[in-house]
């Protein structure tokens, strides 16, 4: 990783849409010609804030300096900013998960990440062997609030050890090398 | 030369060409032994056709005349015995040590630097660590303390069987089988594939970079990838990622296990390679990788450390 990446930082931006053609592709022009750099798009169609809008959630990396002008131009284009979260979610952490899953309540075992670790699953995929007594493995990528990533982890293995499945961590600190 | 097999006998083989005289090569059940320096390859076809290396034992070779102790014999834990009483004998007669034997270092090491620190001898183990990979010596010229960190893939049989399995999608036992016809992995592979051989050259590291403590194999966390089943490195595949190995010696600890690294890591070496990444104060990040196993390989890290050896 090079030194002005280190510098870039992970926001969430959530913005309330008219449902109008057009209109996400002109909330989206203002963050890239900003210097953002977009991360993922949530789009919530179907589900209408009480004023009648459609509520988006946007990930975005960008230098620190350059965030504000990002929600200034959002707002001079006339769309509506309800939150321009300091970083929410700032890191994200990738782990896999092998032995009974299934068996140890799979969906328990998520909760409790989520709960415990104040984080939330942005990904999970599953491989699960055709005979019940194999082990699964399962690939899990959470996205966890700045600087709780060791934090997250630690959490993961104390569940993982009272349910006695293995966890195999990413490497943290300069390991993405 | 204490230790006559792979290690041993090819350093035995490389002396002359390095400039050395072997004046004795001692297995566990014999030693050929002479002064003005033996005929190492006689003493070899010997080993090889009849069991022994000649007609004397290991201690006419310690009591014999040699300014080195090239003590190369297997790794031994706990007491670390023969090999640390090998060293002891040395030392106390005031030879310098090379050593290739794990034991002494990683689960002694305190005891070591009492003997070398009364001796005036010196002892090191350039070849404990990564094979041909100068990884000590570069810690040495760095300095300990500008040390932060050290991790890496230090075990070439374990490396080999989780690129393999990542590459052909193949499971654990299949690809084992593999690297035994291969002759990359023993018959019996667990001082491997469990970890224990990573994490006694990662104690080994922690004794080197540690200021204030001694650091054994009870000191370190230890896991091994034989129950890592095949859906694992998939599930890491399809995400850009892999599975290695990895040791680390971070903020006094050390510990050995699977962990996922992004697939062009530099630390996701592929084969029976070793690597070594060290964080240090003013230069960043450092990688140091090569053959981290073999006969003439791990010879030259024992023959650069005669050479490093004071007269």
């Amino acid at each position: 990783m090079s030194d002005s990446r280190d510098e870039l930082q992970a926001y969430t931006v959530r913005l309330e849409l008219v449902d109008r053609p057009g209109e996400l592709l002109r909330a989206l022009e203002p963050i890239a010609d900003n210097g953002g750099n977009l991360l993922s798009i949530f789009h919530e169609r179907g589900n209408l804030t009480p004023r009648g809008h459609i509520p988006v959630e946007v990930d975005l990396e960008a230098a620190p300096d350059r965030f504000e002008g990002i929600v200034d131009a959002l707002r001079a284009e006339g769309i509506n900013v309800i939150q321009a979260g300091a970083e929410v979610y700032a890191e994200e952490v990738t782990v896999l998960l092998i032995g009974h899953l299934v068996r140890t309540d799979l969906s328990d075992t998520l909760d409790r990440i989520e709960d415990s670790t104040d984080s939330s699953v942005e990904d999970f995929a599953l491989s699960a062997p055709e005979n019940t007594d194999g082990k699964s493995s399962a690939r899990l990528r959470l996205a966890t609030q700045s600087g709780e990533t060791d934090a997250a982890l630690a959490t993961i293995r104390s569940i993982a050890a009272e349910k006695d499945f293995r966890v195999v961590e990413p490497l943290t600190a300069g390991g993405g090398a | 030369m204490v230790g006559a097999g792979a290690v041993g006998s090819s350093v035995a083989e490389l002396a002359g060409e390095y400039g050395h005289t072997v004046t004795a090569l001692a297995d566990s059940q014999s030693a050929a032994v002479d002064p003005d320096g033996i005929d190492v390859q006689a003493a070899l076809d010997r080993k090889s056709a009849e069991g022994v290396v000649g007609g004397g034992d290991v201690t006419d070779a310690l009591d014999g005349s040699y300014d080195v102790l090239v003590e190369a014999t297997p790794t031994t834990l706990g007491d670390a015995q023969p090999g640390f009483g090998h060293v002891e004998t040395a030392l106390e007669r005031d030879r310098h040590v090379v050593l290739a034997n794990k034991g002494p270092v990683a689960e002694r090491y305190g005891d070591l630097r009492d003997l070398e620190r009364a001796s005036a001898g010196t002892v090191r183990f350039e070849a404990t660590v990564g094979g041909a990979i100068p990884v000590l010596s570069t810690v040495e010229d760095f300095g300990p303390s500008h040390i932060t960190a050290a991790r890496g893939v230090l075990n070439g049989t374990a490396n080999f069987i989780l690129s393999r399995m990542a590459a052909e999608g193949l499971g654990y036992e299949h690809v084992l089988a593999e690297a035994q016809d291969l002759g990359v992995a023993e018959a019996d592979p667990s001082f491997d594939v469990e970890g224990t051989d990573a994490a006694l050259k990662c104690v080994i590291l922690a004794n080197v970079l540690a200021e204030d403590r001694e650091y054994t194999l009870a000191d370190a966390t230890v896991e091994g990838i034989s129950d890592l089943p095949g859906s694992a490195l998939e599930l890491a595949n399809e995400d850009g990622r892999t599975i290695r190995l990895i040791g680390e010696v971070v903020d006094g600890e050390v510990r050995v296990g699977p962990r996922l690294v992004p697939e062009h890591a530099a630390l996701a070496v592929t084969g029976t390679r070793n690597i070594v990444q060290l964080e240090t104060t003013n230069a960043g990040q450092l990688n140091v990788s090569g053959r981290g196993a073999g006969g003439p390989e791990t010879a030259t890290a024992v023959l650069a450390d005669v050479d490093r050896l004071p007269e």
